[in-house]
């Protein structure tokens, strides 16, 4: 048979049909689900398919998307198989029928015994000092919850180190994120957590919340209706796609101007203008100037790490020229003055600093805040994600920014919002943090503290700054528990905790566990993993950037005896309740109750719809005090468009929710007016200047379009790994001529953190001295260079290092098989 | 158009999806009825000789029939897929495999580029994905050469053309 994928099974009309919003990108596209019987199809005819589409003739574009991505055959635990086929929505507000090539590939990732998810983890796995052997969910919990309990009694809750998501889409969800914070926080009472992708148990927007904005205050609608759109370090085509594409691009191009007539009667309206902050030409970029052309779009191309400055320029300025609200900064803020005297830039003095031309500066000033030919005030949407939250310093830029947000009332206007573009989905709902400082887990654990470590859907070996340093150490202190463990031949399950805890109480080691759908990185280091289920497998909810909750169905079979995070922390929780019982102690076994969940839809209704409600625990919840109106049922019957939180009510059996925060003028404060906060300048880090002194290039970093943050699927999947087999280094073709490297090349890129490699990669709009290398992939991590720095809420600066480069070879097959075409559309 | 590219078989498609174009010539039966196949019915199409085209200059045609524009090009040098005394002989689909917007070959990067959503094909390198928001890579025809008469022919497409079920309707 022909291995060419040139012919796909339609689903038949009688289709199981079921709602799933992406996993992937915080945008979380709708998608319905088809499943049948793998003999059967559907017919050509529109009336006999599913899809309703007329396949007996070519289909005009712009119909559908369905590629043989979106199709597979998967095996249920009855051992039925069924064709699936996942596509696009197109009555979801959010995505309108388009599809991006990460969440296209949904059906491709979803568990088969023969693709990409051939490499799941199925059943709980022990390291028994030798090698790994499958074993039950009885024998390894035992194992778990054995060392857990005695870490707990002699040394206390401090041993118990957690590396957890925070998030929502895959690998997250309010389940799990209630369900793993039950247990770390109010069970085991463990303040040692660090979250996925940063060092600490921290949020990424301490200051925009200090000042009473909270990050996700508008409604992807708003970007139809803004006067002007600022994006901030952000690639919003390759990391927020079908935002941009359906909701960015038609406004740019014009074609909301009528929506706007009718939403603002009396405004000057038009096409609005888009101001992009970062320092390198990005893919978005070019395509925006394509879309729109080039006067239609200006590129603020700043000197890395200077975003401070850059906001604090154009503040003075606009409150010089009185672009500004003085009635809502009067009623509805404090700390103005204090503000634009800490933050005072000059127009020159930010030139010099960001390397902008001052007509730049004046141009975008002028774009975003110059009030309309009507008199009224810009309506500027500010979308801002890692370019600023990664940057220097995480707290100060975003203060920066929001004051000069406030001060142009930017906010709480239909068409502005200063909001972030995101990463994931979000989904959090736990009980508060047990701990009143940020703890740099990370380097807690470099100093040898701890003795368990529990990594738990995320990888910071592919995603911590430090990098290298970091998988040194917990190498290391594996190996302890690996050697005690190889010599305890015949071991009963006590026997064996004996021998790890004494491992690491005694020798430095760390009992490393990793719970996650894939045997990843941080297997290496492992001694046990357990198989986690992901959004199909289970139910699970999720809101998007715009705070829309939906319910992603479960529509097959988790493979082996893979559960949801919430169910796998429920059996952890239940099994040292077990151990607390026998041995008559009724007081810790009362800390490990209240896990007696059957289902996800359990945790949900324990955790988001409990939060707030009379004779409940303290809960945050990103659901509010409003979150049990949510039921799986209404969820249900909302399908891909949801509701946005927080819900207002019930009406007519329909979950009625708010599109935009803070029309009212009403701020997340004590005192419900919005804070200015000071944010002046304070030039690049020690660490970071160190770096930059010593080294050539600076290392810019993010993600590509095509991989999903680490790769966990994408790795598996020939379509992106042929395309990207090692971590892309984008580079200007000068300096790679001088250093003679040329595209294909293997680099390495080094400094006093680490060295790390990757595969060149050049291209013109790549700045002199600047490149741009691919993040979290998992060949070639780029968080080997980064320095240690972290701002003051432990949120480091992925963005900024600086690293020398050298030629190491070529790998001849990638210059045979990779294009090295420009990722840049014009 | 040179030697045996005729503009009947190489109408220079426009607009959306190649929908009313002209009929194509020299479609024939793929293969004798005493020999199985185990792809679909593909019909083989004659392009005349290899020689005749022009190096970096695309040719528009329709395969596997006259709704399914597709351009070939003759890269000028060894490329992945390559076929004819260079192996530099390349065809695919144009639909763009996302949302089937025509892509249209840009000459001075070798690339297929598609207006709707911006994604981009590399035509040297088997029609890999530069960029873009595709699940696939451009369906790919596959072309045959025969050195005895210098002849190329399309036989067979690898990869779903979009907006079908099969790529035989």
């Amino acid at each position: 048979m022909s291995t060419r994928s040139d012919r796909i099974a339609l689903p038949p009309v009688n289709a199981q049909r079921t709602n799933l919003a992406c996993h992937f990108c915080i945008v979380g596209c709708g998608y319905h689900v088809y499943k049948w019987p793998e003999n059967q199809e559907g017919g050509r005819a529109p009336q006999q398919n599913a899809l309703g589409l007329d396949f007996r003739q070519q289909l005009a574009p712009l119909q559908v998307t369905m590629t043989p991505a979106m199709t597979n055959v998967i095996t249920d635990g009855n051992g039925r198989r069924y064709n699936i086929m996942i596509v696009p929505d197109k009555q979801c507000v959010v995505n309108q029928g388009l599809s991006s090539t990460r969440g296209g590939q949904m059906a491709t990732y979803m568990y088969t015994p023969t693709g990409v998810g051939q490499n799941r983890l199925k059943e709980p796995r022990i390291f028994t000092g030798d090698q790994w052997l499958d074993t039950t969910w009885d024998q390894a919990l035992a194992i778990y919850a054995g060392v857990t309990k005695r870490i707990l009694d002699q040394d206390g809750p401090s041993g118990l180190m957690f590396n957890c998501f925070d998030h929502g889409g895959a690998g997250g969800g309010f389940e799990n994120t209630w369900g793993t914070g039950k247990l770390m926080f109010t069970a085991l009472q463990t303040p040692m957590v660090r979250i996925h992708n940063r060092p600490a148990y921290n949020s990424e927007c301490h200051a925009t919340r200090d000042m009473g904005v909270g990050e996700l205050n508008n409604a992807y609608e708003d970007a139809e209706v803004a006067d002007c759109i600022m994006g901030i370090g952000a690639n919003q085509y390759e990391t927020q796609t079908n935002y941009f594409l359906a909701h960015w691009l038609p406004n740019l191009q014009g074609a909301t101007v009528d929506k706007k007539k009718k939403w603002f009667p009396g405004e000057t309206v038009a096409a609005a203008r888009v101001i992009f902050v970062d320092p390198r030409r990005t893919p978005t970029i070019a395509v925006a100037e394509h879309a729109v052309g080039k006067d239609n779009v200006l590129h603020l191309d700043i000197q890395p790490g200077t975003d401070i400055s850059l906001f604090n320029g154009l503040f003075t300025y606009v409150v010089e020229q009185g672009w500004i609200d003085k009635d809502f900064i009067k009623k509805h803020t404090t700390g103005f003055d204090e503000a634009v005297k800490a933050n005072k830039t000059s127009l020159a003095e930010c030139s010099r600093i960001t390397g902008l031309s001052l007509d730049k500066l004046k141009q975008a000033a002028e774009w975003a805040y110059k009030p309309k030919a009507s008199g009224h005030l810009k309506r500027t949407l500010h979308g801002y994600e890692k370019g600023i939250i990664w940057g220097n310093d995480n707290y100060l830029i975003q203060s920066a920014l929001l004051d000069l947000v406030l001060a142009t009332h930017n906010v709480g206007r239909r068409g502005t919002g200063a909001v972030r573009m995101g990463g994931h989905q979000e989904g959090y709902t736990r009980p508060p943090y047990p701990g009143d400082k940020k703890i740099y887990i990370d380097q807690e654990i470099i100093q040898g503290k701890g003795k368990m470590l529990t990594v738990w859907g995320c990888n910071a070996f592919q995603t911590t700054l430090n990098a290298e340093a970091y998988r040194e150490v917990i190498h290391r202190r594996s190996n302890i528990v690996k050697e005690a463990m190889a010599k305890a031949r015949g071991a009963t399950t006590e026997q064996l905790v004996d021998v790890i805890y004494e491992a690491v109480s005694k020798k430095g080691g760390l009992y490393v566990t990793l719970i996650d759908l894939y045997p990843t990185m941080v297997m290496d280091a492992a001694h046990m993993a357990l198989p986690a289920a992901h959004p199909g497998e289970i139910n699970l909810t999720s809101m998007n950037g715009e705070r829309r909750l939906r319910l992603s169905e479960r529509f097959m079979d988790p493979p082996g005896s893979a559960k949801s995070d919430c169910l796998i922390a429920a059996d952890i929780a239940n099994a040292i309740k077990r151990l607390y019982e026998v041995e008559g102690n009724k007081k810790m076994a009362g800390r490990f109750t209240g896990f007696e969940w059957k289902t996800e839809e359990d945790a949900f209704n324990d955790g988001f719809r409990r939060a707030g409600q009379k004779g409940a625990p303290p809960i945050d919840s990103q659901g509010g005090d409003t979150g049990y109106l949510a039921t799986y049922a209404l969820l249900r019957q909302a399908g891909n468009n949801g509701v946005q939180l927080p819900i207002k009510e019930v009406k007519g059996g329909k979950l009625i929710g708010t599109e935009m925060l803070y029309t009212d003028n009403k701020f997340s404060t004590g005192d419900g007016k919005a804070k200015f906060l000071p944010a002046p300048w304070p030039g690049l880090p020690k660490p970071v200047q160190a770096q930059k002194d010593k080294h050539r290039f600076w290392i810019n970093n993010g993600r590509v379009n095509e991989v999903w943050q680490t790769g966990y699927h994408n790795k598996f999947d020939h379509f992106v790994r042929d395309r990207y087999p090692m971590s892309i280094i984008e580079m200007n073709p000068d300096d790679a001529a001088s250093l003679g490297i040329q595209s294909g090349d293997i680099v390495e890129v080094h400094n006093d953190y680490g060295s790390t490699y990757a595969m060149a990669y050049l291209e013109r709009d790549i700045k002199p001295t600047h490149t741009f290398m691919q993040f979290g992939w998992y060949n070639g991590i780029v968080g080997d260079v980064v320095t240690e720095w972290t701002d003051r809420n432990v949120i480091p600066y992925y963005k900024g290092t600086w690293a020398s480069i050298r030629k190491i070879g070529g790998a001849k097959d990638w210059q045979q098989t990779v294009s090295f075409k420009r990722r840049r559309y014009v | 158009m040179e030697g045996k590219f005729s503009r009947r078989d190489f109408l220079k498609l426009s607009g959306a999806a190649g929908a009313g174009v002209a009929s194509i010539g020299l479609v024939a039966p793929a293969h004798a009825a005493e020999v199985g196949r185990a792809t679909l019915p593909y019909p083989v199409k004659d392009f005349g000789k290899a020689r005749a085209l022009r190096v970096n200059t695309p040719v528009s045609f329709t395969y596997p029939d006259a709704a399914s524009p597709c351009v070939m090009v003759k890269m000028g040098r060894p490329v992945t897929g390559g076929v004819g005394p260079d192996r530099d002989i390349v065809a695919y689909s144009v639909l763009c495999t996302h949302m089937g917007c025509q892509v249209s070959y840009e000459v001075s990067t070798k690339t297929f580029k598609c207006p709707c959503h911006y994604s981009t094909f590399d035509g040297e390198m088997g029609g890999q994905m530069v960029t873009g928001q595709a699940t696939e890579n451009l369906p790919r025809i596959v072309l045959e050469h025969n050195p005895k008469d210098d002849s190329i022919k399309a036989v067979a497409v690898d990869g779903l053309i979009y907006g079908r079920q099969s790529n035989i309707l």
